[in-house]
This record gives C-alpha cells, sequence and structure tokens, in this order.
C-alpha cells in the first residue's frame, strides 16, 4: 500500500479507478519525409483506419448523447464525426502524403488549411475552428498511437488525474462520471479547487507523482487529508462515502470571505417552483415571473384570480424580499389580449412593458392584485418592469406603482440604453435588476433563440460585462441596488465576477445556488475585483475565462 | 457534365445541422456530387467543393437565398442532382 501526498482542497472521501487526463496533442514535427512507394501506400492506409477510428469513437458518443436526451450535444458530436470522415480533409492529407509528408503531419496541414478559410470567413464559421482543431488532435493521437485528448470518457465513475485542468476542460466535465479530482499541480485557490469545491467532489492538489498512476489503478482520494492511497486495502475501501453528493442548499448567507454582503436569490416561474426556492434555501425571491398567470388565456385574469396565485409565494417567504416583474408578453411570448400579429421583428416590437400603452388596464390591473397579495403576507414585495429603454418609462412605471400601494419599483435592464443612462434611469426608480439574458442578445444584436449565435451570446462577452459594469457604478452613485437576474448569475466563477463590478445581488435558478454561494465565500471583494477587471479588459469571453482561471491559480 | 441550379432555403445557409444533413444526403449518391457558390452579388465565386464533405460545405459558406450549382457525372447523376437539389430547396433547420 503507497500514499501520495498533496494538499486537500475539497473533502469527501471517494475510491475510484484513475484516468488520466492525457497530455495536449503538440504539433507533429516537420520533415522526416516518407521515401516514395510502400512507405507512402502505407501512411495513406493507416490515415484511412485512424480515421474511421475517431469517427466511429465520436459517433459512438453522439448515440450515448442522444439516448440521454442531449441533442445539442448529440449535434456538435455528429458533425465532428463527419469532420473525422471529411473527404476533403482525408483528400488533402493524403495528397501531402504523396509528397512525402508523414501521415501527423499531412493531418496537421491539412486541417490548418481549413481552419484559416473559416477564419477568415469570421462569425460562426470562424467559431468553429475549434471543433476542426479537436477533430484535428483527434486524428494526430490515433495516428501516433496515443490516447485521445479532451476528458477522459469511461461507463464508470472514476478518479481523474491530470497534470492541471485548463477551463475549457472543466466546462466539460461531468459530475455523475468523475468521483473526485487530483492534479499534480495547482493550489487551494486555483479555480480546479473553486469548481471541485462548488461540485462538491473530493479534490487533491499539488500531488507529486500523480501523472505517474496507471490507468485503471483503484484509489483512495480523501480531499480533507489531501492524501491519494494506491491500491486500497477493502477495509480502507469501506471508509469511502458513497458518491459525495454536493450541497443542495445555502449553507450561509451571500457574502464574500471578508463579509462583504451579497443577496442571493432564487428565480421562481409559478407558485409551483416555491419550493425548490425554499429548500435551495434562498434569501428570497430575485426574479418572480407572472407570465404563467396570463398563459394559454384568451383574456387577462382577473385580479382576484391574481391576487390567489401571488399570495401562495408571498407565503412562502414571509420575511423575506420577493421581486415581482409585471408581464413580460410579447417576442417568444405572445398573448392575444396585449401583443399584436405579424411584427417584423417581434425581440424588437412591442413587448414588456411596452405592452402597457395598448393596454393600461393590464398593468393596471396587476400592480393592483401584488398590492393587495402583498398587505399582510409578511413578504417584503417589491415589484419592477421588464423591457425598459428610458428614464421616461422608468418614472411613469415607478410612479404608478407607488400610486397602487407598492413602495419599492424598479426596472430590468435589459437594453443597452437603460445601461447607458443607468444613473438617469436609476433616479427615477428605486432599484434596478439586469436580465443578462436579453441585454447580451441586444448588446450582441443576436437572436438568443438561434443556436448559431450562441458564442456572441455567452455571458462572459466584455461588452455585456461592461454594461453591467456602467449599471452597478450608477447604482453605487445613486445609493440603488442593483442585481442580476440572468443565467450569468449561476455561474460560480462569473458570479464573482459580477460581485466584483459591484453587483448587490445575484438571482439564479435555485439549483445553482449553493455552487455560487460556496464559490463567492472563497474569495474577498478585492479578489472579485481583481477578477472583474480581468474578465471586462479581455478580447473575447475566452479570454476572459482563461484570464480569471490564472489570476485565481496565482497565489492570493 | 449535368447541373442543376438551386438557392439556399435554410436559414441559416447551409452551415452547421443543414450541412450536415446535405452532406450525409451527398455521401448516399451514387457519383459524386459538387457544389459551387456562383452568380452571388458582391461575392466572388466560390467552389466547387465536394457536396458530401462537411468541411467542404462549412468553406464554401453558402448563405440564405445564396444560388448554388449542383454538377455530377455518370450513370445516376441526374437523379442524384434532382434529389440534392430538392434539398437545398427546403429548410433543413425547420
Amino acid at each position: 500500500m503507497k500514499e501520495l501526498r498533496g494538499i486537500g482542497v475539497a473533502s469527501g472521501r471517494t475510491v475510484g479507478p484513475v484516468a488520466a487526463m492525457p497530455p495536449p496533442v503538440g504539433e507533429p514535427a516537420e520533415g522526416g519525409e516518407l521515401s516514395e512507394g510502400s512507405d507512402r501506400e502505407a501512411a495513406v492506409v493507416l490515415l484511412d483506419s485512424s480515421s474511421s477510428t475517431v469517427g466511429a469513437e465520436l459517433s459512438a458518443r453522439a448515440q450515448t448523447a442522444r439516448q440521454a436526451g442531449r441533442d445539442d450535444a448529440a449535434e456538435v458530436l455528429e458533425a465532428t464525426a463527419m469532420m473525422a470522415l471529411d473527404a476533403t480533409l482525408l483528400g488533402d492529407a493524403k495528397a501531402r502524403i504523396g509528397q512525402g509528408s508523414r501521415p501527423e503531419r499531412a493531418v496537421w496541414d491539412a486541417a490548418q488549411h481549413v481552419a484559416e478559410q473559416l477564419s477568415s470567413l469570421g462569425g460562426y464559421m470562424a467559431e468553429r475552428v475549434r471543433d476542426v482543431q479537436d477533430v484535428r488532435d483527434r486524428l494526430v493521437a490515433a495516428l501516433t498511437g496515443r490516447p485521445a485528448p479532451g476528458i477522459p470518457v469511461r461507463d464508470q465513475p472514476y478518479v481523474l488525474v491530470a497534470r492541471d485542468l485548463a477551463p475549457a476542460d472543466t466546462a466539460t466535465l461531468d459530475p455523475s462520471k468523475v468521483a473526485a479530482l487530483v492534479t499534480e499541480q495547482g493550489g487551494p485557490t486555483s479555480h480546479t479547487a473553486i469548481l471541485a469545491r462548488a461540485l462538491g467532489l473530493p479534490a487533491v492538489v499539488a500531488v507529486a507523482g500523480a501523472t505517474d498512476l496507471a490507468d485503471g489503478t483503484w484509489v483512495l482520494v480523501d480531499g480533507a487529508q489531501g492524501t491519494v492511497v494506491i491500491d486500497p486495502t477493502a477495509e480502507q475501501r469501506s471508509t469511502a462515502g458513497a458518491k459525495v453528493q454536493g450541497q443542495t442548499s445555502l449553507q450561509a448567507v451571500g457574502a464574500t470571505s471578508d463579509g462583504h454582503r451579497v443577496r442571493l436569490y432564487a428565480n421562481v416561474g409559478d407558485p409551483s417552483g416555491v419550493e425548490a426556492a425554499v429548500a435551495a434555501g434562498a434569501e428570497g425571491v430575485g426574479l418572480f415571473r407572472t407570465e404563467f398567470c396570463f398563459l394559454d388565456r384568451a383574456e387577462a385574469p382577473s385580479v382576484d384570480e391574481q391576487v390567489m396565485a401571488y399570495e401562495r409565494v408571498f407565503a412562502a417567504f414571509s420575511g423575506r424580499r420577493v421581486v415581482v416583474r409585471t408581464l413580460d408578453a410579447g417576442a417568444d411570448k405572445p398573448l392575444p389580449f396585449v401583443t399584436a400579429d405579424g411584427e417584423p421583428n417581434p425581440a424588437l416590437g412591442v413587448r414588456g412593458l411596452r405592452t402597457a400603452t395598448g393596454s393600461p388596464q393590464v398593468l393596471g390591473d396587476q400592480l393592483t392584485a401584488i398590492a393587495r397579495a402583498a398587505a399582510g403576507s409578511g413578504a417584503e414585495v417589491w415589484v419592477m418592469a421588464p423591457m425598459v429603454a428610458t428614464a421616461e418609462e422608468a418614472r411613469a412605471f415607478t410612479d404608478q406603482a407607488h400610486e397602487a400601494g407598492l413602495p419599492t419599483a424598479g426596472v430590468m435592464v435589459e437594453i443597452p440604453s437603460a445601461a447607458l443612462t443607468a444613473d438617469l434611469v436609476l433616479a427615477a426608480c428605486d432599484f434596478a435588476s439586469i436580465g443578462t439574458n436579453d441585454l447580451a442578445q441586444y448588446t450582441m444584436a443576436a437572436d438568443r433563440q438561434l443556436g448559431a449565435l450562441a458564442a456572441l451570446n455567452d455571458p462572459w462577452q466584455p461588452a455585456l460585462l461592461q454594461l453591467i459594469a456602467m449599471t452597478a457604478e450608477a447604482g453605487a452613485r445613486t445609493g440603488r441596488p442593483v442585481g442580476v437576474c440572468g443565467e450569468a448569475a449561476a455561474d460560480p466563477l462569473l458570479a464573482c465576477v459580477l460581485v466584483g463590478l459591484g453587483v448587490t445581488s445575484l438571482s439564479m435558478t435555485p439549483r445553482a445556488l449553493p455552487a455560487v454561494g460556496a464559490a463567492l465565500a472563497e474569495l474577498s471583494q478585492a479578489r472579485c475585483v481583481q477578477l472583474s477587471k480581468a474578465a471586462v479588459s479581455s478580447e473575447s469571453p475566452i479570454v476572459a475565462r482563461e484570464s480569471v482561471a490564472s489570476i485565481l491559480n496565482e497565489t492570493p | 457534365m449535368p447541373e442543376r441550379r438551386a438557392v439556399v432555403a435554410s436559414k441559416v445557409g447551409l452551415h452547421a445541422r443543414p450541412a450536415a444533413l446535405f452532406a450525409k444526403a451527398a455521401a448516399e449518391q451514387t457519383v459524386t456530387v459538387t457544389i459551387a457558390v456562383t452568380g452571388v452579388e458582391g461575392t466572388q465565386d466560390r467552389g466547387p467543393v465536394d457536396a458530401s464533405s462537411i468541411l467542404g460545405l462549412m468553406t464554401l459558406g453558402a448563405k440564405h437565398g445564396d444560388e448554388v450549382v449542383l454538377a455530377a457525372e455518370g450513370e445516376g447523376a441526374e437523379s442524384a442532382l434532382e434529389t440534392l437539389a430538392e434539398l437545398v430547396a427546403q429548410d433543413l433547420d425547420a
């Protein structure tokens, strides 16, 4: 029995077989020309068989993904499987072999040629360059008899052993397949350590000799002691817990390690979602969507009906805050009694607060219902309007809400104009909440429903982060709270960046609360500011993620 | 060489899912079919590329509304062109 020692960064004891993270595939050396005749013929045969192997592997993974209901992932895998067998790529590589290139070098150069063409097309095509490079690396690995790059794929849970993990690797890590993490490098504050804690995976870093462990070796990882026991005895194995579960609820109120308070709220879509929010320990509801009351109906619901629906949510959060968003109809949520048919650009049409101009009674009734449900509920009910573009709109809504008996009224910042004039908008209302999904779509002029533009809608886009920073700074100047209630708040690392930008509350899907709360509790406010500065000034979302990870990897 | 012209109906162009579906269909034909982008105002003519190659299709960059030329030779060329031209004229992302 042998034991390796490192620094335990995420507690838990678990046992599993080692699967090593293969080293990245580097560029094959130039030269070493093949002689004419049999050498070149053999190289072509090897290329064909390697391409079949890689194509079959990727197809099998696509099928697994399809069966698991992950259709998006399946489609990407199917497309990369086709690339591995692609006639253009293989034809070019074979022509290069015909001129004496070694097969791995031929594939590398042929893929490089395709990648350059795709880059020059820009946009969506340029983003596919990574897929081509992934296929290239897989082919080169197969041709040179090395394991396929990337997170290993196994049927059973395993202990992932790596020199170090890049953000791109951890993003594809499946916590149901990885039982524990062991790295040779890294420290207690590295992004790997933070994510391991957030995911509830036992992890030991800075383990000398970890990468010498052979694949399939059974190890017992103790994330509290910082030990990796090789070939544990049956007795030792019995001390390991079953699959460690991550925390399912917030362990404390939201705060940075130095006590800077950040309220952590849940998004709630209808009264049945309240239980999940309460179970996750949410400090309140940061976004209570009210569309559920209005959908699938020919006419608006009565005030009484609405009061009953809202009361249920308010009662569950008695003593806590619930931020209600008024009806956000239009675009992807058309409603016959407020939205018009046949708008050429519904996302830019009469939606959100804009529907109140044509149907003032719907908003009036809703504010009356919210105020009535709030009275005596014990909850601190705030109300906010979606799709506000100007300070004028913010003032009109706020006045109307105050008159209806709701003392705290604010706006969603989803339109760049609202962020650009945030000082004026915030002066006209009581608070703001940033809807990052729509703000991204309008900032990048990229329809969030189009898969082809997903990269533009990445919440790490520096332009989006700048608008969030502007809004948060205006909030500090005017003394108004500024929260984030989009998907961005659910990403533990990005949540820390948002806090660094000055955001005062984060509202997210309840299941993300424990991980976000845990990540935030690890870092000081100054550290969050440091991360946010790096992210905002990055050239791209990928660079932003990597700069944040590399700052975390340095000693604090 | 027999040719067929068709206008790309897929909203995203011959990229992503439509490119994958089209390349798969082209690979099932008994003859090799090529595809090129020609006569699009303000764009240089591109291709021809092998229609069964997803990477070829991606570098071709045929967008929604672009006219493409399909070409093939040999037995079965006409029916292959017929099938593939029909696919080009469908919204494959729908």
